[in-house]
Order: C-alpha cells, then sequence, then structure tokens
C-alpha cells in the first residue's frame, strides 16, 4: 500500500456514491430499536423501485440522538428522521422522489445539534464502520501515511504534545508526555495498549467511537506505536460490548489485508500488529496496572506504581495505555495540525469532549463540545432539560469516581481542573442528570454498592471501607442512622480515600462526599434524634 | 467478586502436573507416565475428565481454540470465553481441561473464572433477562423493574427460576443509556422498559417455555 493505492480507493469510493443517501444508524442504541430492518427494508424499497442508481443506503454509526432510534439522514437535503421504523421506512422514498414523508423530523437547528463540534465522532454518522474504503474516503489513513513517511517519530511526539492533547480516560493526564516517556524508556519489545474497558456504568462514548468509527482509533494507535517504537498492539475491549468487538475484528482484518497493519507500512519500516483482548465484565480492569494483568490471563488486580506502565508494563516492557477518545484524537491532530487543535478548548483543556447525555433529561444520546462549554449549556440547551418540565437537581460526572455538580452550580465551564474544584471529575464522559425525583443519598448508596461489588479485595481500605460505607449508607437511607454514624461515615470516606492502593478505592468516596457537599440536608433529615443507652457504651454501628 | 465462594474439591488447590514434558492435553494422547506422577486422587479426577472430553465435540473445538493460541497461558480469559461460549457455563470439567491443556495450576484457573463477573460457574436457564443496573437505567427506574422481576419469578439477581426456565441477571450499563431503561432478553436489547412491559416477557417464557 503506497499513497497512490491510497489515493485510488478513496476516488473510487467517491466515484460511486449516488445523489441520494440515507444514512442509517446501525449503532447499539438504534440496532436495539430496529434499524437492522429499517435498513432492509430500505434497500428493498430502493431496489423495488427501480432507484438503485439514485439511492445508497449506508449504514452508519450513532447519529448522536439516540433516545429518538431509529433514525436516518437523507443526503443531500440533509434532514434527519427519527423513530423510523420497518413499516414506515419506505416512506422515506417519498423524499427521493421530490415529495414529503410522513414521517417524524429531527430539528437539526435545535443546539443539541447546533453546538456540537466534532473531531472525534467526525466520521460517526457518516461512514460506514464495516467497510474500510468509507473511512478511506474520509481522509482515513492519510494521517498514519504522513507521519511515517513524512515525520520522524520525535515529530509527531511534538505535535502531540503542542496540541494540548490530554488523555480522557479520566485523570487528564497529557499524552505527548505519556508518549515521550514510553519512546525514551528502553525495552526488548514496546506495547501499545488502548483501553476499551468503558467501566463507568452509565457511559457509552467509547463504545459508540469503536461501534461508529474503528478505524480512527486504530490508525490512532498505528500513529502511536510509530511514535514510541512499539510493534504490537492490544485493544482491551469489555465482552458487554459484542457490537464493537466484531467491528473491532472487522476493522483489524480490513487493514491488515489493505496492508495498513502489518508489516512494512507504507514502505516505512514500521511494523505494527493489534490484538483485541476481552474483557470479562470487571470494572477495576479498567485501572491500567489491573487492566494488564487482565491482557496477561491474570485476575485483574491493581498493582502500586511506580514502575509505571510507560516503563515497565506488559511483560515487564514499556507500555502505552491510552483511552479510546484520546486515540480518536490522534489522525486529526496530525491532519489538521497540533495549532488547530490548540486553539479549541480552555487554556488547560485543549480540544472537545465527548460525553454520553443520559438520565432525567430530554434529549439523551452522545453529543461532543469544546472544553470550556458550560453545563447548562449542555443540560438545558442541548438537552433539552428535565422531561415533564421537572427541575434539574444535579449533573453527575465521573461515574463511580466522580460527583455531583448541583444545578446552581451550572454556569461552570467543563474542564478537567473546573470539575475537579467541584469535587467532582472529568471521568471518561459518562453525564447524568438528575432532577426533584432522584434521591441523592440513594444515589450515594448505589455508587457505593457499586464500588463494593467492584473492589477487587486486594487492599483492606477499600476492600473493608466499601463495605462499612455502604452499610452505613443503607442504615441512613432507612432512617435508622443517627449523626455518630454520619461522623463515622465521613471519618471512614477521608481514611479510604487516602489509604487505598488504586484509582477504584482512593475514589470511591467522592459520590458520598460530593453530595454531603452540596445536598448535606438530605442525609440529615433522615437521622434519628441519638439515644444515648445508661450504662455500657454504645456497640459498634450496624 | 469476594462472594463468589463455592466449595472445591479437595484437589483444586493442588498443581495438576509437572510442568515438563511436551504433554499438550488432547483427550486420548496423554503419555501415561505423565498421569503416574499425579497423586492418585487427581489422577482419577483427571481421567474422568479426558475420558468424557473424549466423548464430546465440544471439548474437541476447545481443544482446537487453545491450539489456535498456541496453548499460551496469557490466552487464558480468551479460552475461558470460548469454553463457556460452547458449554454455557464453567464447569469444574471444563476449568480442569483448561488448567490441563495450558499447563497452568488449577488454582489459577479458577481464580481468573471466579474473579471475573463475565464468568458463570453455574447453567443458566432456557431464558435470561438481563437488568440494567447501571447509572441510567437506575435513576430511571431499572430498580423497580428488577424488584418486579424478582417478585414475579421469586428468585433473586443472578438466580434460575427452579424449572430451568428463567436465569435472572443483572449487568452494569449495557451501554444503551440513550434508551435506558434497558433490559435484555436473550440476547435482545429492549429500549424504555417498565415493571409491566418487563413482566409480559417474563410471564411469556414461564408460561410456553418456548
Ligand atoms: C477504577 C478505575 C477504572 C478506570 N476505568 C477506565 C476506563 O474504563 N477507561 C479508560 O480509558 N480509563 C480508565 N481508567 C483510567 C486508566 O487507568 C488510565 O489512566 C487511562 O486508560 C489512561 O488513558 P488516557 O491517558 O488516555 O486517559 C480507570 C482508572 C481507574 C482507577
Ligand atoms: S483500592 Fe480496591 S480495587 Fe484498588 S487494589 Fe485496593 S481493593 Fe483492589
Ligand atoms: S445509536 Fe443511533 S443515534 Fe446513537
Ligand atoms: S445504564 Fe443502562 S444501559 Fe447504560
Amino acid at each position: 500500500m503506497d499513497l497512490n493505492q491510497l489515493l485510488a480507493i478513496k476516488e473510487k469510493e467517491l466515484g460511486s456514491r449516488k445523489p441520494y443517501t440515507l444514512r442509517v444508524c446501525t449503532a447499539a442504541g438504534c440496532l436495539s430499536a430496529g434499524s437492522d430492518k429499517v435498513k432492509e427494508q430500505l434497500e428493498r424499497a430502493v431496489a423495488d423501485a427501480g432507484l438503485r442508481d439514485q439511492v445508497e443506503v449506508r449504514c452508519v454509526g450513532c447519529l448522536r440522538l439516540c433516545c429518538q432510534g431509529p433514525l436516518v439522514h437523507v443526503d443531500p437535503v440533509n434532514e434527519l428522521y427519527q423513530k423510523v421504523n420497518a413499516e414506515n421506512a419506505a416512506a422515506l422514498l417519498e423524499r427521493v422522489r421530490g415529495g414529503k414523508p410522513a414521517l417524524e423530523q429531527a430539528d437539526l437547528q435545535h443546539p443539541f445539534f447546533t453546538k456540537q463540534l466534532s473531531i472525534v465522532l467526525a466520521n460517526s454518522g457518516v461512514v460506514d464502520p464495516e467497510r474500510i474504503e468509507s473511512y478511506i474516503a474520509a481522509d482515513g489513513y492519510r494521517a498514519l501515511h504522513d507521519a511515517v513517511i513524512e515525520m520522524e517519530p520525535r515529530e509527531v511526539i511534538q505535535a502531540i504534545t503542542t496540541s494540548g492533547l490530554r488523555g480522557r480516560g479520566g485523570a487528564g493526564f497529557p499524552t505527548g508526555l505519556k508518549w515521550s516517556t514510553v519512546a525514551k524508556s528502553t525495552g526488548p519489545r514496546k506495547y501499545v495498549v488502548c483501553n476499551a474497558d468503558e467501566g463507568d456504568p452509565g457511559a457509552f462514548m467509547d463504545r459508540s467511537v469503536l461501534e461508529s468509527d474503528p478505524h480512527s482509533v486504530l490508525e490512532g494507535m498505528a500513529i502511536a506505536a510509530y511514535a514510541v517504537g512499539a510493534e504490537q498492539g492490544f485493544i482491551y475491549v469489555r465482552a458487554e460490548y459484542p457490537l464493537a468487538i466484531r467491528r473491532l475484528r472487522l476493522a483489524i482484518d480490513q487493514a491488515r489485508r489493505l496492508g495498513i497493519l502489518g508489516s512494512g507500512i507504507f514502505g516505512s519500516p514500521l511494523n505494527f500488529n493489534v490484538e483485541l483482548r476481552i474483557g470479562a465484565g470487571a470494572f477495576v480492569c479498567g485501572e491500567e496496572t489491573a487492566l494488564m494483568a487482565s491482557i496477561e490471563g491474570r485476575r485483574g488486580t491493581p498493582r502500586p506504581r511506580p514502575p509505571f506502565p510507560a516503563e515497565s508494563g506488559l511483560w515487564g516492557c514499556p507500555t502505552l495505555i491510552n483511552n479510546v477518545e484520546t486515540f480518536a484524537n490522534v489522525p486529526a491532530i496530525i491532519r489538521n495540525g497540533a495549532e488547530w487543535f490548540a486553539s479549541i478548548g480552555t487554556e488547560k483543556s485543549k480540544g472537545t469532549k465527548v460525553f454520553a447525555l443520559a438520565g432525567r433529561v430530554k434529549n439523551t444520546g452522545l453529543i461532543e463540545v469544546p472544553m470550556g462549554t458550560t453545563l447548562r449549556t449542555i443540560v438545558e440547551e442541548m438537552g433539552g432539560g428535565a422531561p415533564g418540565g421537572a427541575r434539574i437537581k444535579a449533573v453527575q460526572t465521573g461515574g463511580p469516581s466522580g460527583g455531583c455538580v448541583p444545578a446552581e452550580l451550572m454556569d461552570v465551564e467543563v474542564d478537567y481542573e473546573s470539575l475537579t474544584r467541584l469535587g467532582s471529575i472529568m471521568g471518561s464522559g459518562g453525564m447524568i442528570v438528575m432532577d426533584e425525583t432522584t434521591d441523592m443519598v440513594d444515589v450515594a448508596r448505589f455508587f457505593m454498592e457499586f464500588c463494593k461489588d467492584e473492589s477487587c479485595g486486594k487492599c483492606i481500605p477499600c476492600r473493608a471501607g466499601t463495605v462499612q460505607m455502604h452499610g452505613l449508607l443503607t442504615k441512613i437511607l432507612e432512617g435508622r442512622a443517627t449523626a455518630r454514624d454520619l461522623a463515622i461515615l465521613e471519618e471512614l470516606c477521608d481514611m479510604v480515600k487516602h489509604t487505598s492502593l488504586c484509582g477504584l478505592g482512593q475514589t470511591a468516596p467522592n459520590p458520598v462526599l460530593s453530595t454531603l457537599r452540596f445536598f448535606r440536608h438530605e442525609y440529615e433529615r433522615r437521622l434519628r434524634p441519638e439515644r444515648v443507652p445508661t450504662g455500657a457504651p454504645r456497640p459498634a454501628t450496624l | 467478586m469476594l462472594s463468589r465462594g463455592r466449595c472445591l474439591p479437595p484437589y483444586w488447590d493442588r498443581p495438576l502436573m509437572e510442568r515438563s514434558g511436551s504433554d499438550r492435553a488432547m483427550p486420548g494422547n496423554q503419555s501415561n507416565a505423565m498421569i503416574a506422577t499425579l497423586a492418585t486422587p487427581r489422577r482419577k479426577r483427571i481421567q474422568e475428565v479426558l475420558t468424557r472430553a473424549g466423548s464430546d465435540k465440544r471439548f474437541k473445538i476447545l481443544e482446537a481454540h487453545m491450539k489456535k493460541h498456541q496453548h499460551r497461558q496469557d490466552a487464558l480469559i480468551e479460552i475461558l470465553h470460548k469454553a463457556q461460549e460452547l458449554f454455557g457455563y464453567l464447569d469444574d470439567d471444563q476449568l480442569l481441561f483448561v488448567a490441563h491443556g495450558l499447563k497452568l495450576p488449577p488454582s489459577r484457573v479458577y481464580g481468573v473464572a471466579t474473579f471475573y463477573h463475565f464468568f458463570r460457574l453455574k447453567p443458566k436457564g432456557e431464558h435470561t433477562c438481563v437488568v440494567c443496573m447501571g447509572t441510567a437505567c437506575y435513576v430511571k427506574g431499572a430498580d423497580k423493574i428488577l424488584a418486579a422481576i424478582e417478585q414475579f419469578a421469586g428468585v433473586r439477581a443472578g438466580e434460575t427460576t427452579p424449572d430451568g426456565r428463567v436465569s435472572i441477571l443483572t449487568a452494569r450499563c449495557i451501554g444503551a443509556c440513550g434508551i435506558a431503561p434497558a433490559v435484555v432478553y436473550d440476547g435482545n436489547v429492549a429500549p424504555r422498559q417498565t415493571p409491566d412491559s418487563a413482566l409480559a416477557t417474563i410471564q411469556s417464557w414461564m408460561s410456553h417455555g418456548s
């Protein structure tokens, strides 16, 4: 494969475009609403109407407004139809004939769409995730070509550093710095790992990226491999995402067949192969050291750092671990330049962030906004507020490691630092809206139950602490607790936070701490007065 | 992860065999010398497994899968996925067979199988119903759906009805939060469920069993 061949594939693909394109969303959300049948019906209807040379029916990834699926986008008239089903799908052909289909249309001028800025999701909903040609037609793999042919590895790392890209897996570690650490480390081999474990129970960004545009992740990984000098990559993906797994497998096969993965990529000395590793349902495996243990086929328990994976990772070799979205940003940065990327976002957080907007909000789905967009814009303008006109109470970000931002503070501009100041975290991008019907103590207990179940049990503060905190929260929720229990809970939070081995335990108290900070009254109104028993000291709680 | 205790047969924590020789576990072609080095109860046990495996096509497929991975020990999780796909769950037989094939101590195989939620150590029912209990589904009432199902079926999450018809499971986000609350019936994700819609499906399973 060389540049001419790549361009030839692009030309051929563009040349076969038809006047009309019906883009049918076949990502998981719409698929579960029956979009595969919609696609079949459309294809049949197109054939029956003899419109095959006029209309292309294309499977694409997420079209963002998942709650209204199945969605179909009609090009070139730029209209989005929602709640299409197998029965009424054929009506869409009316549009091709110049008529007006009797179908619900989504308002593409709504802030939900207009406030989005797509970098990571640029191809999502546009290219066919199951055909590499479709990705190449959208300038796919051009960045990889340019990187390996025209740039030195150190220039690639420089570009990533200048762009200001930070890890999208949660902590926001500068990606350029991580890459240069791995590049400097020495070892018999080096590895590149993509963390697609997406453990936050209420988030589906990484899944959507993998289902909608798997090649962009592969391309990002290959560029990273070139930059740090690795030859083998692993994608660790959750077993709960069968469609993402299937599309990744397909993407890897197709790239290999075209020689875009393998040896001597684009005629350069770069050899790079990617292997999939399927997780098996353990949240802690999102933590990087646990993830590596799991790739090695062991129980996914974290180990102390240092040594960091960049120095000693998989099988003791230097290993670069980045999140799906981090990798998906890379081709765009190489293609459009680091300065372009750095011009988007806030001072310390560059680029965009993909959020999975869900919970008690009207428009749920996938959004990508520039860093620095306010929570209010996201939730009220784009999300359309709570359904049924209820009052929004809080927004939860960061899942079980994060916290709740109360409605009064929703004018905060979202970036890594601002959310941390509010006692929450950016996290990987889950954003759950809560309204008056949501009980904050119940939410805190929900997350604690999650951490309790998912604690790997290696260290005691987390293993025992989460059980105790969960017990205390249940006690408060059931109205059996006193002020003393609340004090013990706060003490425990502090202890678990500071003494746990890995991020899971260290952040497990966050949902409690943040709800205590902003919604303390919800805890206090459940407490019962202290009854001091005469005689013996009080027995232990629980 | 800690709560998944189970009584273990006494040989579980002992290494299955000497870690030498070129004995890839293909039923039938075990060198007798190797088996003879095992302690008596374990030898008996492994011979039982291999005999049973010899007459079961699924073990042959599993063996082929191990071979595809060159019997690499780091492929353990992949192999267990395959075993579960073939058998529906992981029984002692399969775990021992895999341990034998990858030359791993059974404790290691058992340890991995119990660590990950995805691996089941008990057979599941004819039908499965997975209620998503992720955050997005939870704030939209997934707990009420689960409670209704549990009450109707008379078993708790993680269990199977005594007639073996329906297994009720929970998941932590199946990535369909945009259409919460979601329930997976026999592998198909159903959007926007309510206690009533969920019960209707469970009811039809329990009465027809089809
Ligand atoms: C308990 C726990 C769970 C995590 N889960 C994920 C996850 O699901 N996806 C992810 O990308 N990173 C996750 N991380 C963060 C990773 O450890 C790691 O920092 C990240 O993959 C690095 O990639 P980045 O620099 O691109 O963000 C988790 C961390 C902890 C402590
Ligand atoms: S903090 Fe929790 S999850 Fe992390 S190592 Fe300790 S017990 Fe395991
Ligand atoms: S899954 Fe179809 S729009 Fe998101
Ligand atoms: S929380 Fe249920 S699908 Fe994500």
